[in-house]
């Protein structure tokens, strides 16, 4: 059941999406975004779409599993759905009782539903095709400049692989914990919020004791190999840019340009809706 | 037949990158007063298969059978089952959540929704039984010695009185002195209460100082199940899944090689040592 979650992992396969330098997809994510919020035209879309579904065609990471990440966020896109359908003032199209679906309404409802799966979908599969290690090394680099201005940005990156690493040995944990309780007649499904709650307590106490151990040996680790912070620390495996991410760059920017250009020109092309 | 297993099969994650066939066409029967040792390798699925046995895992396909009856019936209560089937996972000193030793081991007969004298007879008891003394009733389970803490969360099981004790290397981690504590401890339990045993252990050693059955599991399937002292004549077939026999076997084959005319069969130190001077005061 826990299982399920994959928003945030990582789908290992061999793509060209996958050898690509974290920096570029960490770039390439923010670019996607911004062109899904900032360009609202039909034209722009069919571009975006084209994008969209060719690199998710390239990372060979199965449909179905893409699409199961969308299941974390159903709520919040049908409440979006349902506020702009129903609460955008203009032209009136059907009016039930007191409430009335307008024409404005209905973009707006079109657009943000869009943007909303297209984001995360975009953004999964950054981190269906990037370990944990590269996105924080990527981050690590891009945010560098940032050092110079007091900002602990090593540190963070650090805190941030550590708790990355450790989401799967916690949710393992958890799975384990509540599969001992459940061998002693817990019981985590039934009765009311209180006892629901309080069913809790056998699950809580022992993960957090079980953090805590962890993190304590870690941290024992960590200083037995003279770890003392980020400075003068070299990489293993320093990032660099290869061809490949150049040519990728090239595409990035072809996109953009391509998006833009067809924003500027909607009004010349024959109009859909 | 307490427990039967007909044709289970167990797959993780289906449909994905990580999909793994966890067990494979398992079959077998246990009788009730059985002791039953399971080894085999690490990722074999020992693990998975216990977790099958009281229910927290449910099969992909097959049945599984407790007591005659279908677990996997829509009306069959997990519950009753999971009472039944006392199962203590490895580490079991890591579920350990209360404030004192005899709430935590409370914890269990309490969720079976006996009166307050049952449940206190229960846990004085289960307690009495893995040598906890009553001037730790009240301390927390988190000061206790490793070994202590370990003992106090196989008494959380044992206090639901279940009719299968199964147990998950209940000793790693231990030592030497604590594992032979708590391995007689069980032994003693199996013997006086007559409840079936299932011990999942690494020691060959262990498993051939207690068990009467063995169960070897390799890549998900159930290879071998016989009696121990078939199991450990087959050594080089174990050896073929990286797995061995007891020392002992080795030494007697040894001498037997060598024109002794021990018995091999032999799987404890205790009984070597009997059977060699036995057959020196023959000869």
């Amino acid at each position: 059941m826990i299982r399920d979650i994959t928003i945030g992992q990582y789908y290992p396969a061999d793509s060209i999406l996958h050898r690509l330098d974290p920096r570029l997809k960490l770039n390439g994510t923010l670019l996607f975004l911004i062109t899904i919020f900032l360009f609202d035209t039909f034209y722009g879309y069919i571009a975006v779409t084209v994008f969209l579904v060719s690199i998710i065609k390239m990372s060979k990471v199965p449909l179905k599993y893409i699409m199961r990440g969308l299941k974390a966020i159903i709520v919040i896109l049908l409440f979006t759905v349902i506020f702009n359908m129903f609460l955008t003032q203009g032209d009136v199209l059907i009016r039930l009782g007191f409430l009335k679906i307008t024409k404005q309404g209905l973009y707006s409802t079109v657009f943000m539903g869009i943007r909303l799966i297209y984001l995360i979908l975009g953004s999964s599969l950054m981190t269906f095709t990037t370990t944990p290690n590269q996105l924080t090394d990527g981050l690590e680099k891009l945010l560098s400049p940032l050092s110079r201005i007091k900002v602990p940005v090593h540190e963070i990156a650090m805190m941030m692989s550590i708790a990355l690493r450790f989401i799967p040995i916690l949710l393992e944990e958890t799975d384990k914990i509540m599969k001992a309780q459940m061998a002693r007649g817990a019981d985590f499904e039934t009765g009311g919020v209180i006892k629901r709650a309080k069913s809790l307590v056998p699950l809580l106490v022992p993960l957090f004791v079980s953090a805590f151990r962890r993190a304590n040996d870690l941290a024992m680790a960590m200083e037995a190999r003279c770890y003392h912070g980020g400075e003068g620390r070299t990489k293993m495996k320093p990032l660099h840019y290869s061809t490949r991410d150049y040519a990728a760059y090239g595409i990035l920017i072809l996109y953009l340009a391509s998006v833009i250009v067809i924003s500027i020109f909607e009004h010349r092309l024959p109009t859909v809706l | 037949m307490q427990i039967v297993f007909e044709n289970v099969n167990y797959v993780y994650s289906s449909g994905t990158n990580f999909e793994k066939h966890a067990l494979k066409d398992i079959n077998f029967k246990i009788d009730k007063g059985e002791f039953i040792g399971i080894i085999g390798h690490t990722g074999s699925g020992k693990s998975t298969l216990i977790q099958h046995m009281n229910g927290l895992i449910k099969a992909t396909s097959g049945k599984v059978y407790f007591n005659g009856e279908d677990i996997y019936d829509k009306n069959y209560d997990m519950r009753i089952l999971r009472s039944k089937v006392g199962l203590v996972f490895q580490y079991p000193e890591h579920q350990l959540f209360e404030t004192t030793v005899y709430k935590d081991v409370s914890f269990g007969p309490k969720n079976l929704g006996l009166d307050k004298s049952e449940v206190d007879r229960r846990t004085c008891e289960a307690l009495k039984m893995v040598g906890i003394g009553e001037e730790l009733y009240d301390a927390s389970p988190f000061e206790l010695s490793g070994g202590q803490k370990r003992r106090v969360a196989i008494a959380g099981i044992l206090a639901m009185e279940p009719e299968v004790l199964i147990l998950d290397e209940p000793t790693a981690g231990l030592d030497p002195r604590g594992r032979d504590e708590i391995l007689d401890q069980v032994a003693k339990l199996h013997r006086e209460k007559n409840i079936t045993v299932i011990l999942v252990t690494h020691s060959m050693e262990d498993a051939a100082k207690y068990v009467d059955r063995i169960f070897v599991m390799n890549d998900g399937r159930l290879v071998m199940d016989e009696a121990k002292v078939k199991i450990f004549s087959r050594y080089k077939e174990l050896e073929a899944i990286h797995l061995a026999a007891p020392q002992v076997t080795y030494v007697m084959n040894a001498l037997r090689e060598r024109g002794l005319p021990v018995n091999t069969e032999v799987t404890t130190v205790e009984e070597a040592k009997k059977e060699i001077l036995k057959v020196f005061k023959k000869s």
